[in-house]
C-alpha cells in the first residue's frame, strides 16, 4: 500500500508537470493581454501534428525542436491579424474569438491530418522502464520531466533576466505605465502570445509520445490547466507551476482511494482555495476585481 | 414612427412569429422540433443575458445551470412521480440553489476571472454527471423516461405525441419567463442593475450592496438557464453530460452577443441564427466545426454589437 | 417554382451524398414530368459521429454505406427505385444532437430507413425516436447489449456484435494465452460494464477469476494510476475494455511502463482503427475482431476491399463493413418485402439471411428474430506489428468462431418484443 501511495505521488508530479507547462503558456497570455485563450488546446494539436509530420524529414529530436517553433510562428500571426483588434473591447469578446478559434483548429487538423489517430515513433531507449520495480519510471516520462524543468527554468529566466522578460512582467503588472515609457506594447504582447503558444505547441510534441494523437487531444488537457492557474493563483506563474503539479498529485493520490474521483478531486481542491483564499495559493492580493 | 410604438411593433412581431412559427416552418425547410429548440435555447441566451447584458457580468459557465435543470427534470420523472410539471419545478429548484450557493463563492470577482472560475465550477457538474453512474447514468446520459401528458382536469394535452402541444407549451413558460424578466428590468432593482454595469464604482459610493445585487442576477439568470434546462430535456426525452459543458456555455454567449447584448430580444435572435444555422450546416459538410468556428470569429470581429444592435444603429441614422 | 418544388430540390442537394447521377436527375426532374418516371428515390438517413472521438470510426461506417448504395442502384435500387443515402453528424456524445437530427430525418426528410449510431448511448436514444415514429432503424455499430436486448425493438436491427458475444467468443483465448487471473480496466459507461460483465460470466464457466478492477473515465489521458494498481495485484492477464482513443492511450503507457514483458495484455473488442493508431511494438495482445480483411478463400472479399481500397486508398475495417451491411439489409428486406411499409420490412428483415457477397465471412450471418440482432463470424486473434499480407496486416486470425454458438439464447438476452397494434 505504502508503495502504492509512493508510485502515485512520483506519478502525479510527473502528470502534473505536463498540466503545468499547458498552464504557463494559458497565463502568460492570461496576465499580460488578458485572453483567456480556449484554442491553446487546438495549438497543442497543431503543435504535435506538426512534429508528426516533421519526423519523418528530421527525425524526433529535430521535430521536438521546430515544431514548438513553427506553432509559435503560426501563434504570432493569430494574435496579430486577429486577437490583436480585440484588446481595446470588453474580454468577452477575446474568449468567444479564442472558442472559435479552436473549433476551426480541432477541425482544421481533421480536414489536413484525418480523423483517424496516427502512431507517433519515439526513440525507442526512451520507451522502456529504468527498472522493472520502479516500472513507472520509463525513459520517456523522465525525459518529459526533464524537458518541462529545462522549459520552466529557461522560462522563468527569459521573464527575470532579459528585457524582453522584465517588459513582460512590467506589463503585467502596470501596462499603461509600461507603454508610457515607451515599450512598444503591441510587440511585446505579440511576442508574449507566441511564448504561451510556444509552450502550447512544446507540450502537443510531449503528449503525442504518450497519448494517441487525434484532433481532440488538446480537448480534455485545457480543463486541468485552466484550475492549475486559479488554485496556483492568478497573475502568479511560480503559481501557476504549483497548482500544476498539486492537481497532478491529488487525481493519482485519489485514483488509489477513490478512482471515480479522479478529476473532481481537482474542482474541490479549487473550491477549497477559492472558499478559503480567493486569490489562490501565490496570488497576488487585489489582482481579482 | 416614435421609439416608443418602434418597441411596440418589434415586440408584437416577435410574438406574432412565435405564435405561428409552427404552421409555416415545414413550407421553407424547417421542422417543429427545431421551432421547440430554438424558442429553448433562446430562453437559455435570454436568462444568461440578464447576466451579461444588463449586468456586464460575464459566465461562461451557465451550462452547468442549464443541466442541472435538465438532470433535475429527467430524474424527477425517473425516480419520484411521472408528472411534468413536477419536473420542471424539480429542475428549476435543483439548479438555482447550486446557483445560489456557487454565485456567493464568486462574486466577488469581476471580468475574465469571473469567467474562467463560472467555467471552472460548471466542470464540476460535468464530472458529477459523468461519474456518478448509478444516479445520472454517466456518460450514456439519463434514458428510460419521458414527458408526460398534461393533466389539467378537464382533459389530458398529449405533449408526447404531439410535437406542436409541446412547442406551445415551451412558449407559454417562455413567455412567463420573459414577462417576469421584462417586469425585473423595468424595476428599481433592474435599473440599479444598469447602474452597476455603467459604473460599479459609483454605484459603490451610492451606497448600493453591488455584491448583492450581483448575486441576486446570477441567481434569476440561472432560474431560467434552469428552467430552459428542463425544456430541453423534456424535448429530447433524454440528458446527457453534454448539455453540462462549457462549450455549451460558449453556444450561449456567442447567441447573445450575435443577437446584440444591450437589447432585450437579441439573445432570442441570436439563439435562432445560430441554431438554424448549426443545423443547415452541419447536414452539409462534416467540416461544419470550422464554418461555425469562422462565424464565430466574423460575428466578434465585425458585428460586436449584434444583428438587433447593427439595425438600432442603421435606424438612428 | 412551387413550394413543394423548392423543397424537393432542397433535399436532393443536401446530404454528403447524391444518389447516383441518373437518379438525381430524375429526382430534380419529377415534379414537371409527373408520375410517368416518378421513381421518387427511397431515402435512407445516417446519422452518426463525423466530429469528435468516434469521427474516424463513423467515417468508416459512411464510407460502407456509400459503397453499398452505389452497388445497390448498379442492382436497380429498391423495389425499382434509386437510393440516396442522406448524412448528419451525431456528434460523437450529444444525445440532443443525435436526436434532433434523427427527428429531422424522419419527420422533414422522410426517411425511409434510419442508420446509426457508433455511440451506443446515442443509438439507444435514436431509437426511442424510431420506435415512436414507426421507422426502421438499423444500428451498424453500437455494441452495449441492451440495444437488442433490455431495450429492444420491432423496428430496431444491429449489425454488430452484443458485447456478451464478444466477451464468450474471446474468453477461451484469453484463459490459454494468458492464465486464469484477470483484471479488468474498463470504460465507465454501459458499453464497458456489459462487455466486463459478459467476461466475468465467461469466466466463471471456464474457471478464471477476477482478480480487480478499475472503471476509467470516458476521454481520460493518463492511465498510469490505474496502472500501477493492476500491477499490484499480480493478476495473469490485464484486460483492457476501452475503445479508441482511449484504448491507444492506455496501451501505448502499458508497452512503455514495460507492463507487456511481465504480463499478458489482452482485451476483447479491437478494431484495425486503433492498432493503426498505436505504434508497432503496442500491437499486442489477444482480441476479438468483428471482420477482417484478410480473409484468404472466403467468396467476394478480396472485390469488397479493393472497391474500398479504389475509394479511399486504405483497407476496409470493420466498422466499413458494418455501414455496407446497414444499407445491404435495408436493400435486401425490402426487395423481399417487395413494400417500403415499416412492419412489412421488419418482418422481412427478421430471419434474413445476407448473401455472401454482402455477407463476406465464412458462416452466412443472419438476423435473430425475436431480438433483431445479426448473428455474424467473430474472428478471434492476436494483434501483430506487420503481417505477412502487407502494411495493413495487423491482426493475425488464430480461431473463427461461429456467432450461433456465442449468443446465448433470445431469453437469455432479455428482449421481450412488443408489435404495435
Amino acid at each position: 500500500m505504502t508503495q502504492l501511495l509512493i508510485f502515485n505521488v512520483f506519478n502525479g508530479l510527473i502528470v502534473g508537470a505536463f498540466y503545468a507547462l499547458m498552464a504557463l503558456g494559458l497565463s502568460l497570455i492570461l496576465n499580460l493581454s488578458g485572453v483567456i485563450n480556449f484554442a491553446h488546446g487546438g495549438f497543442l494539436a497543431i503543435g504535435a501534428y506538426i512534429a508528426y509530420s516533421l519526423i519523418p524529414y528530421v527525425g524526433f529530436w529535430g521535430g521536438l525542436l521546430f515544431a514548438p517553433i513553427l506553432t509559435a510562428l503560426l501563434g504570432l500571426f493569430v494574435e496579430r491579424f486577429l486577437i490583436r483588434r480585440l484588446y481595446q473591447r470588453d474580454p468577452l469578446y477575446s474568449l468567444l474569438l479564442t472558442f472559435g478559434l479552436a473549433y476551426i483548429l480541432e477541425d482544421g487538423t481533421r480536414l489536413i491530418w484525418g480523423a483517424q489517430s496516427l502512431p507517433y515513433p519515439i526513440p525507442e531507449w526512451l520507451t522502456t522502464p529504468l527498472s522493472s520495480e520502479y516500472f513507472f519510471l520509463t525513459g520517456y516520462r523522465l525525459f518529459m520531466v526533464a524537458l518541462v524543468s529545462v522549459a520552466v527554468g529557461a522560462l522563468f529566466y527569459i521573464l527575470s533576466r532579459t528585457r524582453l522578460g522584465m517588459r513582460i512582467r512590467a506589463g503585467t503588472a502596470d501596462l499603461e505605465t509600461v507603454s508610457v515609457l515607451g515599450v512598444n506594447v503591441r510587440l511585446l504582447r505579440n511576442l508574449n502570445f507566441g511564448l504561451g503558444i510556444y509552450l502550447a505547441g512544446l507540450a502537443g510534441v510531449l503528449a503525442a509520445g504518450m497519448l494517441g494523437l487525434d484532433p481532440t487531444i488538446g480537448s480534455s488537457l485545457i480543463m486541468p490547466s485552466f484550475v492549475a492557474i486559479i488554485v496556483g493563483g492568478l497573475g502568479s506563474l511560480p503559481g501557476t507551476l504549483l497548482g500544476g503539479l498539486l492537481i497532478g498529485v491529488a487525481s493519482g493520490l485519489t485514483t488509489v482511494f477513490f478512482p471515480s474521483a479522479t478529476e473532481a478531486v481537482m474542482y474541490v481542491m479549487m473550491g477549497a482555495v477559492l472558499l478559503v483564499r480567493p486569490r489562490g495559493l501565490l496570488g497576488e492580493e487585489g489582482r481579482l476585481q | 414612427m416614435s421609439g416608443f410604438n418602434r418597441q411596440r411593433a418589434s415586440t408584437a412581431l416577435v410574438w406574432l412569429i412565435l405564435l405561428t412559427m409552427p404552421y409555416w416552418m415545414a413550407l421553407i425547410g424547417g421542422y417543429t422540433e427545431l421551432g421547440t429548440r430554438v424558442l429553448v435555447l433562446g430562453l437559455a441566451a435570454m436568462a444568461l443575458n440578464f447576466l451579461l447584458g444588463f449586468t456586464g457580468v460575464l459566465s461562461f459557465g451557465h451550462a452547468a445551470y442549464f443541466g442541472l435543470g435538465a438532470y433535475g427534470a429527467g430524474m424527477a420523472i425517473k425516480y419520484l412521480a411521472p408528472s411534468t410539471p413536477l419536473s420542471i419545478l424539480v429542475g428549476v429548484v435543483l439548479g438555482t440553489l447550486a446557483a445560489a450557493l456557487i454565485g456567493a463563492l464568486i462574486v466577488k470577482l469581476r471580468g475574465v476571472y469571473f469567467a474562467m472560475v463560472t467555467i471552472a465550477f460548471g466542470q464540476v457538474f460535468f464530472f458529477i454527471a459523468i461519474r456518478w453512474n448509478a444516479v445520472t447514468g454517466g456518460d450514456d446520459g439519463l434514458t428510460g423516461w419521458q414527458r408526460h401528458a398534461l393533466d389539467l382536469g378537464l382533459g389530458k394535452i398529449d405533449i408526447l405525441g404531439n410535437d406542436k402541444a409541446y412547442y406551445y407549451l415551451v412558449l407559454i413558460l417562455f413567455a412567463i419567463a420573459v414577462g417576469i424578466m421584462a417586469l425585473l428590468l423595468r424595476s428599481p432593482f433592474g435599473r440599479t442593475l444598469l447602474a452597476i454595469r455603467e459604473n460599479e464604482r459609483r454605484a459603490r459610493f451610492l451606497g448600493i450592496p453591488v455584491e448583492q445585487h450581483i448575486w441576486l442576477s446570477f441567481v434569476i439568470s440561472c432560474l431560467f438557464a434552469s428552467l430552459a434546462g428542463t425544456l430541453f430535456a423534456l424535448l429530447s426525452n433524454f440528458v446527457d453530460p453534454r448539455a453540462l459543458h462549457w462549450s455549451q456555455s460558449g453556444n450561449f454567449v456567442i447567441m447573445a452577443v450575435l443577437g446584440g447584448m444591450r437589447s432585450f430580444w437579441g439573445p432570442l435572435v441570436g439563439a435562432a441564427i445560430f441554431v438554424v444555422l448549426q443545423d443547415f450546416v452541419s447536414s452539409h459538410t462534416e467540416n461544419w466545426m470550422s464554418i461555425i468556428g469562422l462565424f464565430f470569429v466574423l460575428v466578434v470581429l465585425f458585428f460586436p454589437r449584434g444583428v438587433l444592435g447593427m439595425l438600432r444603429r442603421k435606424a438612428k441614422s | 417554382m412551387s413550394d413543394k418544388n423548392l423543397l424537393e430540390t432542397k433535399i436532393s442537394r443536401r446530404g454528403v451524398i447524391k444518389a447516383a447521377a441518373a437518379a438525381g436527375v430524375v429526382q430534380l426532374a419529377a415534379p414537371f414530368i409527373g408520375s410517368a418516371r416518378a421513381a421518387e428515390p427511397v431515402k435512407i438517413g445516417l446519422c452518426n459521429p463525423l466530429t469528435g472521438t468516434y469521427a474516424a470510426v463513423g467515417k468508416n461506417e459512411l464510407i460502407g454505406c456509400q459503397l453499398a448504395i452505389e452497388q445497390i442502384n448498379a442492382k436497380g435500387g429498391i423495389i425499382g427505385r434509386p437510393v440516396t443515402l442522406l448524412v448528419e453528424d451525431s456528434t460523437s456524445g450529444d444525445a440532443g444532437t443525435a436526436v434532433q437530427k434523427s427527428r429531422k430525418l424522419i419527420e422533414r426528410d422522410n426517411v425511409n430507413f434510419l442508420l446509426g449510431n457508433v455511440n451506443s448511448a446515442l443509438a439507444l436514444a435514436m431509437a426511442q425516436v424510431s420506435n415512436e415514429k414507426g421507422v426502421v432503424h438499423i444500428v451498424p455499430g453500437g455494441h452495449t447489449d441492451a440495444i437488442t436486448g433490455a431495450s429492444c425493438h420491432w423496428n430496431v436491427f444491429r449489425v454488430c456484435n452484443t458485447t456478451q458475444m464478444e466477451a464468450y467468443a474471446v474468453a477461451p483465448e484469453l484463459l490459454k494465452k494468458g492464465g486464469k487471473k484477470w483484471y479488468f480496466i474498463t470504460p465507465d459507461y454501459a458499453f464497458g460494464h456489459t462487455l466486463q460483465a459478459g467476461l466475468e460470466k465467461a469466466a466463471a464457466k471456464i474457471g478464471a477469476v477476477k482478480v480487480g478492477g478499475d472503471l476509467t473515465p470516458l476521454g481520460a489521458t493518463d492511465f498510469s494510476s490505474y496502472l500501477i494498481k493492476a500491477q499490484a495485484a499480480k493478476p495473469d492477464v490485464i484486460i483492457f475494455l476501452p475503445q479508441g482513443n482511449d484504448m491507444i492511450n492506455c496501451i501505448k503507457q502499458a508497452v512503455q511502463f514495460g507492463l507487456d514483458k511481465r504480463f499478458h495484455l489482452a482485451g476483447a473488442q479491437q478494431e484495425l482503427e486503433a492498432l493503426e493508431g498505436l505504434p508497432p511494438e503496442a500491437r499486442i495482445g489477444t482480441w476479438v475482431f468483428e471482420w477482417y480483411w484478410n480473409q484468404p478463400g472466403v467468396p467476394h472479399v478480396a472485390e469488397f476491399v479493393a472497391a474500398i481500397k479504389k475509394k479511399t486508398g486504405r483497407v476496409p475495417t470493420a466498422r466499413t463493413w458494418f455501414g455496407f451491411a446497414s444499407a445491404w439489409s435495408c436493400a435486401l428486406a425490402a426487395n423481399q418485402a417487395k413494400s417500403l411499409d415499416a412492419h412489412k420490412v421488419a418482418k422481412a428483415l427478421q430471419g434474413l439471411k445476407l448473401p455472401p457477397e454482402v455477407a463476406l465471412m465464412p458462416e452466412q450471418p443472419f438476423f435473430r428474430a425475436g431480438q433483431n440482432q445479426l448473428i455474424p463470424t467473430l474472428y478471434v486473434g492476436n494483434a501483430q506489428a506487420k503481417g505477412s499480407a502487407g502494411e495493413d496486416d495487423l491482426f493475425h486470425v488464430t480461431e473463427i468462431v461461429k456467432g450461433s454458438e456465442v449468443a446465448g439464447t433470445v431469453e437469455e438476452s432479455g428482449c421481450k418484443m412488443v408489435w404495435p397494434s
